[in-house]
């Protein structure tokens, strides 16, 4: 790194990949994997996720982790990511459900209003 | 006090000599090395016995009373060997207030084994450990990676049962 | 393997399949041929899409286009506009619904949960990937580095981190400028900057958070430190408890040397600033800074006396200034935001937010960052939801074993770091544990006591001795056998141990007893004289009996008992031997009718 301009070039750039203004299709997926989600069961929905992409044949969603939100009761927890920034934040996830994230709010565009945030916080988590 | 000298065997295979060598090899400029050092030897011979402490005091130039007196300071270090599955209650503060030493007793009867045994087929060792950060799940239980929470004492006998297969 | 340059998706669900996508299957095929595009376009019946209101569910790819309500008659439309010229068939796209859907939040904003937060030491946490160094740095990530470095002196870094009025979040609140002008002061050829994340106390776990999931502000921190300080090495001692943490922290290093945000020559402004890892082992007074010192030295982790402080002879005997975990955190967005940005935020004397682990009872367990002052009940109640099944709050614990318990009575106290000290706590690292009815006082004392136990380090007699004692009255007085006098020995060896320990930890190895006694005597006082557990935790002074009224002989105790202590015969109450009884509590979990009671 020789100078702060290199800096700003890296920043500028990836906050437009981040953002994907110029392509309003594409959604990104964010899984929290830190140990509290691994320990929850993250990985087997990380995998859920992909693999139902990949049957979908669906190849210009960007899926990543990203580390504990806060709310480690309601891990794993799964973020869908609209261009502009909105989110919708699901908890209490599993393979099952993943996959049906992908299927409803990816491929159709239809938020799984049932396993929002929102919509289980009063879930006591099955005990 | 565990007697040192039960702490088994007096030499280790070929492939873990050669990899002994080469962490020495990796840390001989570092200065403070004898903790990293202690931490990857006990990856190579799953723990550390009399033998394998004394070779690393020679390796290193450090007394061996004092190479001792590092692994017994620290309960990351172990004199004993760990079982197939390595089992640990997680004995914090959340896991606690939420009966974690119901759990821990549940645990024992189960493998029948105490804290810091081995069983005897040699499948099972028994821990209690500091949080492990998942106090959302607490109580929990960890056997090697995996992790078992929101755990009941009745929930315990069950648990073993998949790794006995 | 055949390349297609379309797929079409036709949902194969249970209920799709009961509206026709067998027909429409069928039609797409016959549709495809006539046109030519049988071996150009695949049609595929896929599981379910989820949207059974709505189906026949229909997506064709690369385009991604959703057609729903899909009948047989519109599959000869769709071959012909979408497939033939490429149109897509508006009237059949399911658009309308998405964008009802989206001017909804639902988002985690939407919850009480985050709503009420302030994220300065976790804003990235959740938000970034932290295996990418372009998400960090997309997120304005070592602009605090590069402006440091380019436009201000070692001298005017830490004049704004003095104002910023930033105190050590690992526990004992030292003002973090000062400390860092300290060792500024003292000239040496070589000095060191360390980060503790040697999160030792039990059930907190923001440190931990923080790596995993923000690793680089961590190290544009350090760089920061050492930059303000003169120093160009530095380390985090990392628990090697979190394998995650570390692993995280490892390729957050890599990427930054890669990019050459730390190595020679950063930004071209000739400094040089190199980072490693230790790795803890297991032992808590290793959190203690002078024995994480000598701990990095590669001995065991005793605590070496102050003076001299670790300014003037910290690691190697070189100056070093050591911060925790979340204090770093802060460092890049004060340098960004200002000084008096920070300084707004919070109370008089404690600047800025706290991050809280909070579990133990309590609904919403997790990581929370309030501003200082906050309340205990705002954070409790109207964050974290309160405590579960009815129960009501008894109190809550801070500072871990270092700390206190504050009572249901005080818990309109704004938290800050000198309101927890004038109630006999501490802030400590922001471990709060939250405690309710079924939680004995005596006992949770004891916890914490088997902990400083097990952890003290044996050099100092006082703590090495003194805890020893002083557990083993605690002993005596959970199983029944405390006698007149016991509270009052525990006070004095308390009191004594308190002044005379050597290093911080043994200093406030008492804190958990006496704070207990303080608020909790009464209590003590029933364990001592009553024989008795209000909390019906202390096994040895309960007993599990079997009501004979509401037993109804179905024999599930005596099955789940591990010892076999419980006989019966049908049409008798069953009976449990307490001899053999160990007080497991499975046959109270286990009864069906709630025969069996503690008493």
């Amino acid at each position: 790194m020789n100078s702060l301009e290199e800096l700003n070039a890296i920043r500028d750039k990836k906050k437009d990949e981040l953002s994907q203004r110029k392509d309003s299709q594409n959604l990104r997926i964010v899984v929290g994997m830190a140990s509290c989600g691994i320990a929850a069961g993250a990985k087997p929905v990380m995998d859920a996720i992909i693999e139902e992409l990949n049957t979908r044949g669906i190849n210009d969603i960007k899926v990543s982790m990203t580390g504990c939100m806060g709310i480690c009761r309601l891990e794993p927890i799964v973020e869908v990511i609209y261009p502009d920034e909105t989110r919708v934040t699901y908890a209490n996830i599993d393979a099952e459900k993943a996959k049906r994230i992908v299927a409803e709010n990816i491929v159709n565009g239809q938020v799984c209003t049932d396993l929002t945030i929102e919509a289980v916080q009063n879930d006591d988590g099955g005990k | 006090m565990a007697d040192i000298r039960a702490c088994g065997g007096t030499q280790g295979t070929p492939e873990q000599e050669r990899r002994f060598a080469e962490i020495i090899e990796k840390y001989k400029d570092t200065q403070g090395e004898l903790i990293p050092v202690l931490h990857e030897v006990q990856e190579v011979y799953g723990y550390l016995p009399f033998f394998v402490q004394k070779k690393i005091g020679e390796a290193l130039g450090i007394p061996m009373a004092e190479v001792y007196g590092v692994v017994t300071f620290y309960t990351q270090f172990s004199l004993k060997p760990k079982g197939k599955f390595r089992v640990s209650v997680c004995m914090g503060t959340a896991c606690y207030v939420k009966g974690s030493q119901e759990v821990m007793l549940m645990v024992k009867e189960a493998l029948g084994i105490d804290v810091g045994e081995c069983s005897e087929d040699g499948l099972f060792s028994l821990d209690s450990c500091r949080c492990i950060g998942a106090c959302g799940l607490a109580p929990v239980v960890m056997v090697n990676d995996d992790v078992h929470g929101k755990l009941r004492a009745e929930d315990i006998k069950g648990l073993f049962s998949k790794y006995r297969m | 393997m055949q390349l297609f340059r379309s797929h079409i998706l036709v949902c194969g669900g249970s209920s799709c399949t009961a509206s026709k996508s067998e027909q429409i299957i069928k039609e797409f095929d016959s549709h495809l041929k006539a046109n030519g595009l049988e071996n150009e376009v695949q049609v595929v019946k896929t599981g379910c899409f989820g949207l059974c209101a709505q189906g026949p569910n229909i997506v064709i790819y690369p385009e991604g286009a959703n057609y729903f309500r899909v009948k047989v008659e519109d599959v000869k439309e769709i071959v012909e506009e979408h497939l033939v010229k490429g149109k897509i068939v508006k009237r059949l796209l399911a658009t309308g619904d998405k964008n009802e859907n989206t001017n909804e939040d639902y988002s985690a904003n939407s919850i009480e949960f985050f709503a009420r937060q302030m994220r300065i030491a976790l804003r990235n946490c959740g938000v970034i990937n932290p295996e990418d160094i372009e998400e960090y740095i997309a997120y304005d990530g070592y602009q605090a580095l590069g402006k440091v470095l380019t436009t201000m002196t070692p001298a005017e870094v830490i004049e704004l981190v003095k104002k910023s009025g930033l105190r050590g979040r690992g526990g004992g609140g030292f003002p973090t400028g000062l400390k860092w002008s300290f060792a500024a002061g003292n000239e040496a050829p070589k000095k060191y900057v360390l980060c503790n994340a040697d999160e030792g106390d039990p059930g907190a776990f923001m440190d931990r958070s923080i790596l995993e999931g923000d690793p680089h502000s961590i190290i544009e921190a350090m760089a920061i430190a050492a930059y303000a300080i003169g120093s160009d090495e530095g380390a985090v001692y990392v628990r090697a408890e979190y394998p995650i943490a570390v692993k995280r922290l490892q390729i957050a290093i890599d990427q930054a040397k890669k990019l050459g945000l730390i190595g020679k020559d950063i930004f071209g402004t000739g400094f040089n600033f190199d980072l490693s890892i230790r790795l803890g082992a297991g032992a808590f007074v290793c959190g203690e800074e002078t024995a994480l010192m000598t701990s990095i030295e590669g001995h065991r982790g005793e605590p070496r006396p102050r003076p001299p402080f670790p300014a003037a002879k910290g690691l190697w005997q070189s100056p070093t200034v050591l911060n925790n975990v979340e204090t770093y955190a802060n460092v890049p967005q004060i340098i960004l935001n200002g000084a008096e940005w920070f300084s707004n935020i919070g109370t008089e004397r404690s600047k800025g937010t706290k991050v809280f682990a909070i579990s133990g009872k309590i609904k919403n367990t997790g990581l929370l960052e309030v501003p200082m002052g906050t309340t205990l009940r705002e954070v409790i109640f109207d964050i974290a939801g309160g405590i579960p099944n009815g129960k009501a709050f008894k109190a809550a614990q801070t500072g871990g074993p270092s700390g206190g318990c504050i009572p249901a009575s005080l818990i309109d106290t704004p938290i800050d770091y000198d309101s927890l000290v004038a109630l006999g706590s501490i802030m400590g690292s922001g471990g709060l544990i939250v405690m309710d009815e079924d939680n004995c006082m005596v006992d949770i004392a004891k916890f914490f006591l088997e902990f400083t136990v097990e952890e003290s380090c044996g050099k100092c007699p006082p703590c090495r001795i003194g805890t020893k004692r002083m557990l083993e009255i605690l002993e005596k007085i959970t199983s029944g056998k405390g006698e007149e006098g016991d509270i009052e020995k525990l006070e004095i060896l308390a009191n004594s141990i308190r002044m005379s320990s050597l290093c911080g930890l043994g200093q406030t190895a008492p804190n958990p007893v006496l704070s207990t006694l303080k608020y909790f005597r009464d209590e003590y006082e029933e364990h001592v004289f009553e024989k008795k557990c209000r909390a019906k935790v202390c096994k040895e002074m309960l007993k599990y009996i079997v009501i004979d009224d509401k037993c109804k002989f179905c024999g599930i105790c005596a099955k789940n008992c591990p010892t076999n202590a419980i006989s019966g015969e049908p049409k008798v109450p069953y009976l449990i031997d307490q001899d053999k009884c160990i007080k497991c509590g499975l046959c109270e979990t286990k009864c069906p009718f709630d025969a069996i009671e503690r008493k």
